[in-house]
């Protein structure tokens, strides 16, 4: 039987599976060719489309959730979605971990994209198989489905008769997908915007095998990498001779500058692996961090050497006629992303000339196309099996580690998983790149910004601005330039990348702005935002209005210059298509500054899931926190100089201040929430210190900066 | 072969590891317990804790040839069926992000909860702060100690 309909830009299939004796129904998001519903058997629905949702007659409802879980609840609040629409009660469903699939798309997570991009998608998917019910016990009540309501995975027609999901399966099959549903009006949601706990909470509770470091797969050996120790080192010749003597170990092959100790188990491994002899010879610079504090500011006095990323109006003749100029650095340094659970990647080259990938991957499009390319085998011959990951901060969205699994397990042409130490981890790159900044204003004698400079140096950091956000547009005279210096350290994306550093440089200029300006840091904002507003200058990257009431709400939550014996930093930040301004306070302890509370509002849009969205606010915050505290990666001869938590500190439970998570209430459709509370924190606590103390912290760490600082949590 | 016997979870394990092998390894790869994860190999980060005798420690710095005979509990034993009142607490208030951390951040609040139901505030962070939540649950996790305290 086949069935082709007039196409709509998303089509579903649905499917009798023969497995299950249930409905799956599949989406394709990517054909613009005319295609239909239609019967199939079900492995082709793994191959020609993505399953979404499967009702099994039992009234099983499965909700496949195609994106990798990294600690975000997207694993949640996915099918949460669908689940809404196909109005089921979310007890009611499991929830499955696709696997990647290239029927699903934007199957990656990472820039806090995955809800923005599938909200509408998601909504849409559960409500043709809601209409598909109705279509199905319309057929067998012999009415017309429009006289029909759903509730809780039941069917009720007007004189309140009931039949489940699972009673009209087999019913459905026969049916043709309905198209162009009707999605719920928002104020009938009944999941979406309440209280939901994780999916994954009763594995994880439990220590249920889950994560990629616990896969154990047949016939699988275990190995460690040693990488060269230092950014602009590479493998001379190694002598592995006493390690293969050593107990459980089976093979020691190097490739790529590497050499890879392949063995039973990771204990062995580790012991053997200390007695490999490795020569590492010199191949690039090796440099340390004092070499990138004296490069950058030789770049930042050197005059036009940056890339104009924009310019408006004259700002010379700004700087010229200006009654009062502010100026200032401020520099942050590297950062490894350190996700609790250590890199590591399973792979089994097969000599069938298919591969096997199971991990904890941000990216596994990627890590399957670099794989393809390096080995020379089609893609649709590599399979991902996506795991849930502890943490990730960007770290994931790198695939090295993944073709390397893949390249070791081609050349020992065993099934094997590389697992990284946390040492490995931290000296293994991909970091955050350092970066300096320098802001110079010009203000009047009224003390408006009549000019705005901003230049930028970063290493291996691409462009290190965000030229067209806050306060362009609201500034007749603006520069903001930006100079890349090329080094041996690599560098990635780190949660809120470029932004987790920027938004605590530009928020803390702007706050001594203010000061200079003799102006309430809140009301010289909503003064720019009204000069953008009324005469804006050139592209505006934001929304004006909800970035204003995103602020007010914080103002107002925290009774904003309203608190006796509490001093209190001002800071917002658009990212990632949201908003979130942030109040810090401070209290006097013994005399100390002591942080004790950050008041956070945010417009993300709908709010999904409650418990989900305070979790990332309360992490966030958390995160900026911590690393603008104590975060520090520190090179010497191209070596890092922290390899592990005894030196590399991380934020502690005992350093908390207490976090209000608020969230504008405007009905708009959600943005992203993984990473916006991040980039306003740094320049929060920062205001509130110098609010408190009279000083400035121009450069993370700040207890590094600044005795005072180290009682400051 | 050098035997040795190790009683995890109520059960024997008689292994010829060698004896030096950190408990937290022998655990994950030769009983198959993978609930006691590797964070940071150096008692650093508290992912690895189990409990010996009742008590918290460091598994990933703990050669199996010292826990040899005493009672480890891993968070696989910590109930019957993840109903413990930490786990529960744990749940109710929804506080895993990625989850990594959790089973050594409850190990520890389990055997702080055994001693003192009602911990203060402050005690409450003398135990967890040596526990690092990257994702950073700090707050949750402070709040279901106290709740599982309640429900104990």
């Amino acid at each position: 039987m086949q069935n082709i309909q007039s196409k709509s830009r998303r089509d579903f299939l649905k499917s009798a599976s023969a497995a299950s004796g249930g409905l799956i129904l599949g989406f394709s998001w990517l054909g613009t060719q005319a295609f239909g519903a239609k019967v199939i058997d079900p492995s082709a629905v793994a191959h020609e489309f993505n399953a979404y949702l499967s009702i099994s007659p039992d009234g099983k409802i499965t909700i496949y959730s195609p994106n990798p879980e990294i600690g975000q609840g997207i694993k949640t609040a996915f099918p949460l979605i669908v689940a809404e629409e196909l109005d089921v009660d979310f007890d009611q469903v499991t929830v499955l971990q696709a696997n990647l699939s290239d029927k699903y798309d934007r199957q990656l997570t990472g820039g806090s994209g995955a809800i923005r991009h599938s909200w509408d998608r998601l909504r849409e998917a559960g409500a043709t198989a809601r209409e598909l019910m109705k279509e199905a016990a319309a057929q067998k009540w012999n009415t017309s489905s429009a006289n029909l309501t759903t509730a809780k995975g039941m069917v009720i027609s007007p004189d309140g008769k009931k039949l489940s999901y699972g009673d009209l399966v087999e019913t459905a099959k026969g049916l043709n997908t309905p198209t162009n549903v009707k999605l719920k009006d928002p104020k009938d949601f009944k999941l979406i915007g309440g209280w939901h706990k994780g999916v994954d909470n009763p594995k994880v509770l439990k220590g249920e095998r889950l994560f990629g470091i616990d896969l154990k797969k047949e016939g699988m050996f275990n190995a460690q990498i040693q990488r060269p120790p230092a950014f602009g080192l590479k493998l001379k010749s190694f002598d592995a001779s006493e390690a293969l003597k050593m107990p459980g170990i089976v093979e020691v092959v190097s490739f790529d500058n590497k050499v890879a100790i392949v063995g039973n188990s990771t204990w062995e491994i580790m012991q053997a692996r200390k007695k490999v002899k490795i020569d590492w010879e010199k191949d690039k610079d090796l440099e340390s961090s004092e070499d990138h504090d004296r490069i950058f500011k030789t770049y930042l006095d050197k005059p036009d050497n940056g890339e104009v990323r924009r310019k408006d109006g004259d700002i010379e003749k700004a700087f010229a006629e200006a009654a009062k100029v502010v100026t200032a650095d401020y520099q942050c340094p590297f950062l490894p992303h350190s996700p609790m659970e250590p890199m590591n990647f399973f792979a089994h080259v097969k000599e069938n000339g298919t591969i096997e990938l199971a991990g904890p991957t941000q990216t596994p499009g990627r890590a399957v196309a670099s794989i393809s390319k390096l080995l020379d085998v089609p893609a649709d011959k590599i399979s991902v099996e996506l795991t849930k990951m502890g943490g990730g901060f960007g770290r994931r969205l790198d695939d090295g580690y993944a073709v390397e699994a893949a390249h070791l397990s081609s050349i020992i042409k065993k099934p094997v998983k590389v697992t990284w130490t946390k040492e490995d981890d931290i000296s293994g790159g991909y970091y955050r790149p350092a970066v300096r900044y320098r802001f110079r204003a010009a203000l009047d004698k009224d003390g408006n910004i009549t000019g705005f400079h901003l230049k930028g140096v970063g290493l291996n950091a691409g462009n290190c601005t965000r030229q067209d956000n806050f306060p362009a547009g609201a500034i007749d005279n603006l520069l903001v330039e930006s100079v890349n210096y090329e080094s041996p350290i690599t560098t990635g994306p780190w949660r809120a990348p470029i932004t987790n550093f920027l938004a605590y440089a530009e928020q803390a200029f702007l706050d001594e702005v203010a000061e200079a300006a003799k102006k309430d840091p809140v009301q010289l904002r909503l003064e720019l935002f009204e000069r953008a507003k009324n005469n804006p200058v050139g592209e505006i990257s934001y929304d004006i209005d909800r970035f204003v009431e995103t602020i007010k709400l914080a103002a107002e939550k925290a009774s904003w210059g309203k608190k006796k014996n509490i001093s209190q930093g001002f800071s917002a930040y658009f990212s990632h298509n949201s908003y979130v301004a942030q109040v810090a306070e401070v209290k006097k302890v013994k005399g100390q500054p002591v942080l004790s509370k950050v008041i956070a509002a945010t417009d993300c849009g709908i709010v999904i899931n409650q418990s989900g969205a305070q979790n990332q606010i309360y992490g966030a915050i958390t995160d900026g926190l911590g690393h603008a505290m104590f975060g520090k990666l520190s090179f010497k001869n191209g070596e890092p100089e922290q390899k592990n938590y005894d030196s590399y500190r991380i934020i502690r439970m005992n350093e908390i201040p207490e976090i209000e998570a608020h969230f504008v209430n405007n009905g708009k459709s959600p943005t992203g929430l993984g990473e916006p509370a991040i980039p306003p924190t740094g320049g929060a606590i920062a205001n509130a210190f110098a609010a408190a103390t009279g000083k400035r912290l121009y450069s993370q760490p700040f207890n590094l900066e600044d005795d005072q600082v180290e009682s400051y949590l | 072969m050098a035997m040795t016997s190790l009683k995890i979870n109520g059960k024997v394990y008689e292994t010829d590891v060698d004896p030096q092998t950190p408990l937290l390894w022998y655990l994950r790869e030769h009983a198959d317990l993978v609930g006691t994860k590797y964070g940071c190999g150096i008692a650093q980060c508290g992912a690895c804790t189990v409990h010996m005798n009742g008590n918290p420690i460091r598994s990933c710095i703990m050669p199996i040839s010292s826990v040899a005979n005493a009672e480890i509990t891993t968070i696989e034993g910590l109930s019957e069926n993840g109903d413990h009142p930490v786990q529960q607490a744990w749940d109710e208030l929804d506080v895993p992000q990625c989850g990594y951390c959790q089973a050594g951040q409850m190990m520890t609040a389990a055997a702080l909860l055994k001693e003192n139901k009602k911990p203060s505030e402050e005690e409450i962070e003398t135990a967890m702060s040596p526990h690092i939540c990257r994702c950073g649950t700090y707050h949750r996790i402070k709040k279901a100690v106290k709740l599982a305290g309640e429900k104990m």
